[in-house]
């Protein structure tokens, strides 16, 4: 059997085609391993995991440390707020300090673009980036598009428009360059002033009309419009928003076909979706939350794998 | 494909030297014997049936669960012979995959790939029939044993093998039911074929001369 190509999950960046294969089919065991009476396997009884929050998360911290505890892991956790970060201490030390504690594997979410990678640099554990600012949200991009694969079928082929703000959005850069890999043609809509500069450099196309967007794709994946990220005022109002790029049921049952609404979370019900639409069987909202448990098993175990026994 | 068949390695030798190049050369050929033929097989498959009916009689509370990756296709095969020829038709059958329950993660060089599971009954309370074509170290049995857990509190649990290395165990789980008894050394390998899988039935014992 194949092996990850890398030591770390940083980015969807550093992955290749048989990278994602390889999570998926191993993601697959897994999802049928947490349906079991007993949802655990010991496979990782030797491996302390760190998960480090230096920004706030509720899905992705509960999907990690569930997958980490359905491995036997041990896992110890901390966030920013309630540690010596505030005191002055620098990320490199934060960590290296976690890891004096004989720490194999760092689970790290951060506001800086990048601080994955900075830290791949400086220490030896394998890290996992759970999203860098703006940048990157690799085990997001993977759920999403495993998803895809199990409502659909493949993602080869698949037409997928990501809605919304993309400008702020690691889960946009991350789901287009997973979509990419995968052969699926990936759109992108929202207000100009939320798409960044140069997205055509990433060979997707640009859709500024909603219900274009929708009658042309098989998957669209609503982004939430990130406020606490933006320290200008990018469109009018909420309410102008709203009309133009958020997704309701009658634009939905107008379509003429049955699309698959996607949303990473969480969901600002009556801004980007509707409540109706986000509990309509079309949504794959919860789908895409259980696989998230399953896929960060499978990066995890994939990961854990290469860390040489000492 | 009977009797001996030699294999050459045709990896090229990096030494100058001529006695070192004979030395790599004869360290890679191989032998393969037959142990058990397609009549042979067959014979102990039915053996294994009629013994497997002798204890669990309808299988009113038994299952039988083949142990992945090579364990399914002896499970599939005994399923197949209550099913047909004693006409027993209600017996349960599972696949169990036990990678995730190895104790040798992280100490081999290759990483362990896993293989489908399929439970689709409750194992609680149940006589449960562990099916593997050959019992070596014991190793992969402990792991099935934990595994097996995972679905339930079984009443009991059995073993079923068609090829038992009977002196190169690790750990204290016998078989009991018994295909053949082979009495190989760690250096050899026993090599279980299927019709549906490799094309034809048989039994080699591999190698080095």
């Amino acid at each position: 059997m194949s092996e990850l190509s890398v030591k770390h999950l940083l980015g969807i960046k550093y992955l290749n085609k048989q990278d994602i294969d390889l999570i998926f089919q191993t993601a697959d065991h897994f999802k049928e391993v947490i349906n079991r009476p007993i949802k655990k396997v010991p496979s990782l009884r030797d491996i302390t995991i760190a998960n480090l929050f230096f920004e706030n998360s509720t899905r992705t911290r509960l999907s990690f440390e569930l997958a980490e505890k359905r491995l036997s892991a041990d896992v110890v956790n901390f966030s920013a707020a309630s540690s010596s970060v505030k005191k002055g201490e620098t990320l490199i030390d934060t960590v290296n300090n976690i890891l004096s504690m004989k720490v194999d594997l760092v689970v790290m979410r951060h506001p800086n673009p990048g601080a994955g990678i900075f830290l791949s640099k400086h220490v030896d554990a394998s890290i996992i980036n759970a999203g860098d600012g703006a940048h990157e949200h690799p085990t997001q991009a993977l759920l999403d598009s495993y998803s895809i694969r199990e409502k659909l079928g493949t993602v080869e082929g698949k037409k997928v428009v990501i809605v919304g703000d993309i400008l702020h959005s690691r889960v946009a850069l991350s789901n287009i360059l997973a979509l990419k890999l995968q052969g699926a043609q990936v759109k992108v809509c929202g207000p100009y002033t939320l798409l960044p500069k140069y997205i055509s450099s990433l060979g997707v196309e640009v859709e500024p009309n909603l219900r274009k967007a929708l009658e042309w794709c098989d998957v669209a994946n609503m982004l939430r419009v990130q406020n606490e990220r933006m320290d200008i005022s990018y469109f009018p109002s909420t309410r102008e928003y709203v009309q133009l790029f958020g997704l309701n049921k009658e634009l939905l049952d107008s379509l003429g076909k049955k699309i698959v609404i996607m949303h990473p979370g969480p969901i600002n019900r009556g801004v980007e979706i509707t409540s109706d639409v986000a509990d309509s069987d079309q949504a794959i909202i919860l789908d895409q939350v259980e696989n998230g448990v399953a896929i960060r098993m499978a990066v995890i175990y994939l990961l854990a794998s290469k860390i040489k026994q000492v | 494909m009977a009797g001996a068949q030699i294999l050459f390695d045709p990896a090229p030798c990096s030494s100058h030297k001529k006695n070192l190049t004979f030395v790599t050369l004869t360290s890679v050929i191989m032998s393969q014997k037959v142990l058990l033929a397609s009549k042979e097989m067959n014979i102990i498959l039915h053996r294994l049936a009629c013994q497997l009916i002798e204890n669990h009689n309808t299988f009113e509370d038994s299952v039988i669960i083949g142990i992945q990756p090579r364990g399914v296709f002896l499970a599939n095969r005994i399923h197949k012979i209550l099913r047909e020829e004693y006409g027993i038709s209600t017996i349960k059958m599972g696949q169990l995959d036990i990678t995730f329950y190895r104790d040798d993660f992280r100490r081999s060089d290759k990483p362990l790939e896993a293989n489908k599971t399929h439970i689709d009954f409750v194992v609680e309370d149940k006589r449960v029939i562990f099916i593997d074509d050959v019992l070596y170290t014991g190793r992969s049995i402990r792991a099935a044993l934990t595994a097996v857990q995972s679905f339930g509190r079984p009443r009991e649990i059995e073993l079923l093998t068609l090829i038992d290395r009977r002196f190169s165990r690790h750990l204290p789980i016998q078989p009991d039911y018994n295909g053949r008894q082979v009495d190989a050394i760690n250096e050899e390998k026993v090599k279980v074929n299927w019709k549906e899988n490799e094309g034809e039935d048989a039994v080699y014992l591999i190698s080095k001369v």
